[in-house]
């Protein structure tokens, strides 16, 4: 079991890995020629390559300076120092899990109205639609200058970035899981002369636990990116995103990668936490092992 | 007459509107049933059994006739808990137990916790599933999930059990099984039951009184009052009264079909 899903997982790391060291060397080329010129010294073909896996501003920096950085600003550096990434990683964090809250809450009280009310039905849903082919990019910077307007600041403008990319995926799945149950589930409450909300409480909401959880993920990733989007068009100081925004700044194209890889690495950590709630939640609930 | 009348239907009519125009799924169906009967329904598929008991739950509204259950309407007889009703599928939740499930009704309804547990193991008992409370339906075969649904209709107390051909989808060994179960069930609680099947041999080893029906547009054809004793050994099927009512009930089957084509 171990072997069978361990083997592929390395065998496919590897090949990136070779691809990318590989990328770095026509990709950074270029400087170290420009170098060469400058100085009038000649390099061998394997000192060249070399020098493409090793310079401070790379185009493209090799896997091992990405992880020599992600180790100095992680693990080598006080976490409330500016120049940690877990500090920045918590402040991008910390919007994240306030919009996904956010964005939860009212995905699933939206869904419910919908299940419940027609007119909810015809006029909610296509709005939902609408709002998520604008452009986040293009709403995020107007949602910052309004509510900076009206004096809010910091963490709560990201979150509602992040709540506005993550209630979509859950209003989605929760009014296709409330509405999961059939005809004959709903026709034996009937019989039971149950009322509307028994029949919420005691039927759709369970039958709704399976799709929360798979909108949750796409929800939570979702509330990341969103996080990030709206701490670019501030010039923010803090958080993933403005590490992100000063490294292209300044060039220092490690440090974005290391921010990148800090999201990505957040990101899998969300989904993988939900996914084990959903584990955790769907065996208590009787769920075949 | 039929004495203590329980459920009555005078000239039942009802038709769907469908995007294919009407369908008319019942024709003037009259039928009566007395207290403490067991009634099937027998008739090929889309001949109506299904509406008609959906009728007599308030489940379907008719667009013509009369019924009353319990002297009551079919709404009136829902609300004052007058019936359990036992779909084809068993239909439990995969998130209950199986006490879980048979507890529904119960907790719908409004019975006290002391009460709910004590129902939930007098009606486990009496479909023979007692020790089975804490499993998870996926853990029981499709014959025990049965059982447990007609022990969720039991549960409330309704004089009257519905059953919409609740072993339909098992095999002929279970089946039979639970056919002796059912009237064993039936004999000691003394409901009325009303039970709809396609199976010949299921319906008069089960039944004192035999309803065929013939569909487009749905109604009966024969209606025959069972003279088989009330107890039913699983041989009984080879005796000479069973066989003349089967054949009965194919000949009634078949002259529906006839007038059809
Ligand atoms: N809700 C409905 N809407 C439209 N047509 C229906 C509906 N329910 C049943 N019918 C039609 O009514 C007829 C009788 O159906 P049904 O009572 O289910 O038959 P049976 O149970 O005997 O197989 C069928 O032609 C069926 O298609
Ligand atoms: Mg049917």
């Amino acid at each position: 079991m171990f072997k069978r899903s361990v083997l592929p997982v390395l065998t496919v790391l590897g090949v990136i890995m070779a691809l990318w060291y590989a990328a770095c060397i026509p990709m950074n080329s270029a400087w170290t020629i420009q170098q060469l010129e400058r100085s009038g010294e000649t390099m061998t073909v394997s000192e060249h390559i070399a020098d493409t896996w090793a310079q401070e501003r790379p185009r493209l920096p090799a896997p091992h300076q990405v992880a020599a950085e992600l180790w100095d600003t992680t693990v080598m550096k006080k976490i409330t120092s500016k120049k940690s990434l877990i500090y920045h990683g918590w402040i991008t964090l910390s919007a994240t899990l306030l919009g996904f809250g956010i964005g939860t809450t009212l995905g699933v009280l939206l869904a419910v109205g919908i299940v419940h009310s027609r007119a909810m039905d015809m006029s909610v849903m296509p709005w939902a639609i609408v709002s998520q082919t604008i452009p986040i990019i293009a709403i995020a910077p107007m949602i910052i200058v309004v509510l900076y307007s009206i004096g809010v600041q910091g963490m709560l403008p990201k979150a509602i970035i992040s709540a506005y990319l993550s209630f979509f995926p859950v209003v989605v799945g929760m009014v296709k899981g409330l509405r999961s149950p059939d005809a004959m589930q709903l026709d034996l409450l009937r019989t039971y002369s149950a009322n509307k909300s028994q029949s919420f409480w005691k039927l759709r909401l369970p039958a709704s636990v399976p799709y929360l959880f798979a909108s949750l993920k796409i929800g939570v990733a979702a509330s990341l990116v969103g996080a990030i989007v709206g701490e670019l068009p501030t010039g923010a100081v803090r958080g993933l995103g403005a590490r992100l925004l000063a490294g292209s700044y300044y060039g220092q194209t490690i440090q974005i990668w290391s921010a990148l890889f800090a999201a990505a690495i957040l990101a899998a950590g969300l989904v993988a936490l939900i996914g084990l709630l959903e584990r955790v939640t769907l065996r208590r609930m009787g769920e075949r092992p | 007459m039929v004495s203590n009348l329980i459920i009555s239907a005078q000239n039942l009519d009802l038709t769907f509107q469908t995007n294919d125009g009407p369908v008319h799924a019942l024709k003037d169906v009259s039928l009566e049933i007395g207290k403490g009967e067991f009634v099937s329904f027998i008739g090929p598929s889309g001949c109506g059994k299904t509406t008609f008991l959906r009728c007599i739950a308030g489940l379907e509204q008719p667009t013509g006739g009369q019924i009353s259950v319990n002297g009551m309407t079919p709404d009136e007889a829902r609300k004052a808990r007058a019936y359990g009703y036992v779909f084809q599928a068993a239909g439990l939740y995969p998130w209950r137990t199986i006490g879980g499930n048979i507890k529904l009704p119960l907790e719908v309804m409004g019975f006290s916790k002391a009460e709910q547990a004590e129902r939930v193991a007098r009606v486990m008992d009496l479909v023979d599933l007692s020790g089975f409370q804490k499993k998870f339906p996926w853990q029981l075969s499709g014959g025990m999930q049965q059982r447990a649904s007609i022990a969720r209709a039991l549960a409330f107390d309704a004089d009257i059990l519905l059953m919409d051909e609740p072993f339909g989808a098992l095999d002929e060994i279970v089946r039979d099984h639970l056919n002796e179960q059912l009237l064993a069930l039936w004999a000691r609680t003394e409901k009325t039951i009303g039970f709809v099947t396609h199976s010949i041999p299921e319906a008069v080893y089960l039944s004192t009184k035999i309803v065929v029906m013939s569909p487009r547009p749905g109604r009966i054809t024969d209606v025959i009052d069972s003279p088989l004793p009330r107890e039913r050994p699983l041989d009984i099927r080879d005796s000479k009264e069973f066989i003349e009512i089967a054949h009965r009930v194919r000949d009634g089957l078949r002259a529906g079909h006839q007038d059809d084509v």
